[in-house]
C-alpha cells in the first residue's frame, strides 16, 4: 500500500460523528467495537498517537496524521473500568497507559506491562485522579521488578535516584556485559507532584499557573499550550499582538535552553570551554527576558486571553540588538564545536536512534528530527503566528548525539531569525482579552505547542462555573524516555551520561 | 654531623612536596577556571578542603573491611615516600640513593593495588566500574612508563633519577630525538596516572563515566582527606619527574652551597606552577575521550617510549 492510497484520518473523521464543544480539533465518541478497529487502523497506518488520558470514566486519545496535519481526539466510555489497550499498535501507549491505572484505576486490557508506573506507593492516596481513597503509605517505596536480561557475565548498575550532580531524579538501571550496555531501563515518578489532581476544581488564573510550572525550563510552552485549550474552549480569541508576543517568548525560551543544552553535552565530555561560552550567551538571553518581560524564563507571562505584559519599543530594540550581538558570538561557537576533533569523536556515532523507533514512537522535539522525523507543532498542525513567518524545521537522518546537537544549532540559528521577523512585523493593539465566559454544555479545548523539547500537548475540559473539570498535560518525554533506552543499547556505559544529556529528557514534566 | 644535615635537607623535601600538592591541585583549578572566563576559587582553596576533610567524621559502608580503612594510609604513605624520592630542589638526597626510578614505580603501584582492592571492598557498583578500569589504564601505563624509565636510564647509565638529572645538566646532550619523545611519552603517562583530561575527568560529577573518582566514592572525612592529598601528591610526583629530567636546570648540584639550594627552593615551586598551567591549558583545550580509546592512548606512549630505547641504539651505532 502506498503513501497515496492510505485513508487520511480527514476521511475516517468524515465518517464519524463529531461532538460539539470540542475545539479546535474534533473530537469522536467511540464504542468498544470502533475503539477496537481503531487499534487495528492505527496498527497499519502512521498516524502518531500524540497523548491517551481519562476523564472520570471515558479514555482519551489524541491522533495526528501527519501528512496534512489533520488531528482528532476519539475518547470510549469504559465499561467497568476497562478499555482495550491501545500499546499493540503504539507501544508509546505502555506508559501512558501504565499511568492511567496508578492515576484512576481504570486498566487497559491485554497491557503487556502492569507495573506501577508513577505510583511509588508512598502517596498519600490511591488512585487521585479516580476513588482518591487515602491509604497509608508505608515507610518504603514498594519494590520494583526491572525487565530481566540473563546470560552469562551479565552484572547490573543501578544508578539514581540520587545523583552526584544537581539534577532531577530518576532511577536508571542498566544491565552490562562489562562496558557495554545490554539493557538501560529507567524508572521515573519521583517528581511527582499531583498537577492533574490539582488541576480538578481549580480556576483557569490558577490552572495557567499550575501548567507554568509542570516543567520549569519549558514554562512558556506550557502555559502557552494551557492557554491555547482555554481559548479553544472558551472560544475566546486573544488579540494579533498577544500571539506574536507570545511567539516571541517561546523562540527565547527555545534559545535559552537549545543554548544551555549545547554546551551542556560538551561539558559532559569534559570540554568546559564550550559549556562557559554557551553559558554567557544563555544568560545574556535570560537577561534580556527578564529586562524585556519581567521574568528571566518568562513564567506565568502567557496567560488564557492574551499575555500578561506588553513589550515596549525599548525592549525591542533591546531583543534585536541581542541577536545582532549572539549571532556572530554563536557562530564562533559552532565553528568550535565543529573543529574540535577530540569533541567530535565522542559526539560523532554516539547514541544512535533508529529512524523506524522514532517514527513508531511519535517522538518529537530534536529527538525526532535528528533522526529523520520532519515534524514540528509550529507548523503542523501549526498555530499563529507561525504561518506568517519564515521558517524552516530543520531534519537529519543521523539519529546520534551530534545530530542531536546540530539540529539544536540550526534551531538556535532558525529562532535567531524568528525573534527578528516578530520583532518586525509586530502588530500594534491591546495583548489581553478577557476568557469568555462559559455557559452550559461542553467546553473542552486541545492544544499541541512546540515547545524547546518537542510537543507539549494540553487538553482540558471547563465546567458550567468556568472551573477546570479535568486538565491533562502530557511532556515531549513521554516518547523520548523510552527511546533513549534503545539508544544507549550497544554504547558503553561511559557514554550514557552523553546520550542523556543530548536527550535532555525533562523528569518533572513527565512525572507532573 | 654530615648525616644530620643530609637528613633535614631530606626532610626539607619531603615537607616541601607535601606543602606544594595543593598548591598545585589550586593552580590547575584556579588557571582552569579563568581560562573558562570564570573567578575561579582561590589557589589555596585544595588546603581548606583538605582541613574541612580531616575535621569531618568519617562514615564507612557496614560492609567494608580491614582493608578499606587502612588504604588511605597506605596510599598516602606509599605516594608521599615516592614523591620524596624524586629530585626537586636538589640532587643527591640521601634517600635518593636507597631507591631509583623503578622503586618509585613499584611504589604508585602498591598504592594502586591497595586503592583497586578498596574500591572493589565496598562491593558497589561504581566501586568495581572504576577499578576494572583503573586496572585497565595501569596495566597499559606501566609498560609505557617503564619503556620510559628504561630510555632514560641508558641515556644516563643509571636508573636512578638523580643521576638522570644530573647527566642532563652537565653533560652536553643537546637536542635528541630520545628524549623528545620520552618526553612525549611520559607526559602521556602522567596524565593518564593521574586521571587528567582527556583520560578521566576529575572534576566530573557523572558517576557513570568517573575513573578515579569511582574509586573513591565511598570514602569520606579524612580517609578522603588522606586519598585527596595523596592524588596531589601523585601529580606532583609526576611533575617533578618531568622537570628533574627534561628542565633539571636550577637544581641544586649533590654538595652544593645555601645558595644553590635556595635558587633550587624558589625555582622548583615556579616550576612545578608553570607545569600545572600548562595541565590546565591541556584541559580546556581537549574533550575526554572514549574510555576505549585510552588504550590507543596509552599503546601510542608505549610506542614512543619504545622507538626512543630504539633511536638511543641507533644512534649511538653511527
Amino acid at each position: 500500500m502506498t503513501a497515496a492510497s492510505l485513508p487520511s484520518l480527514k476521511d475516517y473523521l468524515g465518517r464519524n460523528r463529531q461532538m460539539d464543544g470540542h475545539a479546535p480539533w474534533p473530537r469522536v465518541s467511540l464504542v468498544t467495537d470502533t475503539w477496537m478497529a481503531l487499534i487495528n487502523r492505527l496498527a497499519t497506518l502512521p498516524w502518531v498517537l500524540l497523548g491517551e488520558w481519562t476523564d472520570g470514566d471515558t479514555v482519551l486519545a489524541a491522533v495526528l496524521d501527519e501528512t496534512d496535519g489533520a488531528a482528532a481526539v476519539l475518547s470510549l466510555v469504559t465499561q467497568g473500568n476497562r478499555f482495550p489497550s491501545l500499546s499493540h499498535s503504539r507501544p508509546a501507549a505502555i506508559r501512558l497507559e501504565r499511568a492511567i491505572a496508578d492515576l484512576t484505576g481504570m486498566a487497559a486490557e491485554t497491557l503487556v506491562d502492569t507495573r506501577l508506573w508513577l505510583d511509588h506507593g508512598t502517596w498519600p492516596v490511591a488512585q487521585p485522579l479516580g476513588t482518591a481513597a487515602p491509604r497509608q503509605p508505608g515507610p518504603l517505596p514498594l519494590p520494583y521488578t526491572f525487565l530481566p536480561a540473563e546470560g552469562e557475565g551479565l552484572h547490573q548498575i543501578p544508578v539514581g535516584p540520587v545523583h552526584a550532580g544537581i539534577i532531577e531524579p530518576g532511577h536508571f538501571r542498566f544491565t552490562c556485559f562489562g562496558e557495554a550496555v545490554v539493557r538501560l531501563e529507567d524508572r521515573l515518578g519521583y517528581t511527582h507532584r499531583g498537577i492533574e489532581a490539582l488541576m480538578t476544581g481549580a480556576d483557569i488564573e490558577r490552572g495557567a499557573r499550575l501548567a507554568g510550572r509542570a516543567s520549569g525550563d519549558s514554562t512558556v510552552a506550557y502555559g502557552l499550550a494551557f492557554a491555547r485549550a482555554v481559548e479553544a474552549a472558551t472560544g475566546t480569541v486573544p488579540p494579533p499582538r498577544a500571539h506574536w508576543l507570545r511567539a516571541l517568548m517561546a523562540e527565547l525560551e527555545r534559545i535559552a535552553n537549545h543554548l544551555g543544552d549545547i554546551g551542556a553535552v560538551c561539558n559532559d565530555v569534559a570540554f568546559g570551554l564550550m559549556h562557559a561560552h554557551c553559558g554567557v550567551l544563555r544568560e545574556r538571553v535570560l537577561q534580556a527576558a527578564g529586562a524585556c518581560f519581567g521574568h528571566r524564563l518568562m513564567m506565568d507571562r502567557v496567560v488564557p486571553g492574551g499575555v500578561a505584559i506588553d513589550l515596549d519599543d525599548a525592549g525591542g530594540r533591546r531583543l534585536l540588538t541581542l541577536v545582532r550581538d549572539l549571532r556572530p558570538r554563536f557562530q564562533e561557537l559552532v565553528e568550535l564545536y565543529d573543529g574540535t576533533p577530540s569533541l567530535q569523536s565522542r559526539m560523532l556515532g554516539s547514541g544512535t536512534v533508529r529512524p523506524e523507533l522514532v517514527r513508531q514512537w511519535g517522538a518529537g522535539g530534536f529527538v525526532g528530527r535528528a533522526a529523520g522525523r520532519n515534524f514540528d507543532a509550529r507548523l503542523n498542525p501549526g498555530y499563529e503566528p507561525y504561518p506568517q513567518l519564515e521558517l524552516t524545521v530543520p531534519v537529519l537522518e543521523e539519529g546520534d548525539v551530534n545530530a542531536r546537537v546540530m539540529i539544536r544549532i540550526l534551531e538556535v540559528r532558525e529562532s535567531l531569525r524568528l525573534v527578528e521577523q516578530v520583532i518586525r512585523q509586530l502588530p500594534a493593539g491591546p495583548v489581553r482579552v478577557p476568557v469568555a465566559a462559559v455557559a452550559d454544555g461542553r467546553h473542552e479545548g486541545v492544544a499541541l505547542v512546540e515547545g524547546f523539547r518537542g510537543d507539549v500537548l494540553v487538553w482540558l475540559r471547563l465546567r458550567p462555573d468556568g472551573t477546570i473539570g479535568r486538565c491533562h498535560l502530557r511532556d515531549p518525554s513521554w516518547f523520548q524516555w523510552p527511546l533513549l533506552e534503545a539508544a544507549i543499547e550497544g554504547n558503553i556505559v561511559a557514554d550514557f551520561p552523553l546520550c542523556n544529556k543530548s536527550f535532555n529528557c525533562s523528569y518533572s514534566g513527565h512525572d507532573l | 654531623m654530615a648525616i644530620i644535615q643530609y637528613l633535614l635537607l631530606q626532610g626539607f623535601q619531603m615537607l616541601l612536596v607535601l606543602a606544594v600538592a595543593p598548591l598545585l591541585i589550586g593552580i590547575v583549578r584556579r588557571v582552569k577556571a579563568r581560562l573558562l572566563r570564570r573567578i575561579g576559587p582561590s589557589v589555596f582553596q585544595p588546603y581548606r578542603d583538605l582541613i574541612r576533610l580531616a575535621r569531618k567524621d568519617v562514615v564507612v559502608a557496614h560492609n567494608a573491611s580491614w582493608l578499606f580503612l587502612v588504604t588511605p594510609y597506605i596510599v598516602f604513605a606509599a605516594i608521599w615516600v615516592a614523591a620524596a624520592l624524586v629530585p626537586t630542589y636538589a640532587l643527591g638526597l640521601i634517600f635518593s640513593w636507597s631507591a631509583d626510578i623503578i622503586v618509585i614505580v613499584g611504589l604508585l603501584a602498591l598504592a594502586r593495588f591497595f586503592q583497586a582492592l578498596a574500591g572493589l571492598d565496598v562491593g558497589t557498583a561504581f566501586g568495581g566500574i572504576g577499578t576494572s578500569r583503573e586496572m585497565m589504564i595501569a596495566s597499559l601505563a606501566e609498560p609505557a612508563m617503564l619503556m620510559i624509565v628504561f630510555t632514560l636510564s641508558l641515556l644516563a647509565q643509571s636508573t636512578q633519577l638523580s643521576s638522570i638529572a644530573h647527566y642532563m645538566m652537565t653533560v652536553q646532550v643537546g637536542l635528541r630525538v630520545s628524549c623528545g619523545l620520552a618526553l612525549m611519552g611520559l607526559v602521556m603517562v602522567a596524565i593518564a596516572e593521574n586521571g587528567r583530561v582527556p583520560v578521566d575527568n576529575p572534576a566530573t560529577h557523572l558517576e557513570l563515566t568517573m575513573v578515579h573518582e569511582a574509586m573513591i566514592l565511598e570514602y569520606s572525612g579524612r580517609h578522603l582527606a588522606l586519598i585527596e592529598l595523596a592524588s596531589a601528591l601523585k601529580l606532583t610526583l609526576y611533575l617533578s619527574m618531568l622537570v628533574c629530567v627534561f628542565v633539571p636546570w636550577g637544581m641544586a648540584l649533590t654538595d652544593a652551597g645555601p645558595l644553590a639550594l635556595l635558587v633550587g627552593v624558589v625555582l622548583y615551586p615556579a616550576k612545578i606552577a608553570a607545569g600545572g598551567a600548562a595541565l590546565a591549558l591541556l584541559e580546556v583545550t581537549v574533550a575526554k575521550m572514549r574510555v576505549f580509546r585510552v588504550v590507543d592512548f596509552l599503546n601510542f606512549a608505549l610506542m614512543l617510549g619504545l622507538l626512543a630505547a630504539l633511536l638511543l641504539f641507533v644512534s649511538r651505532s653511527i
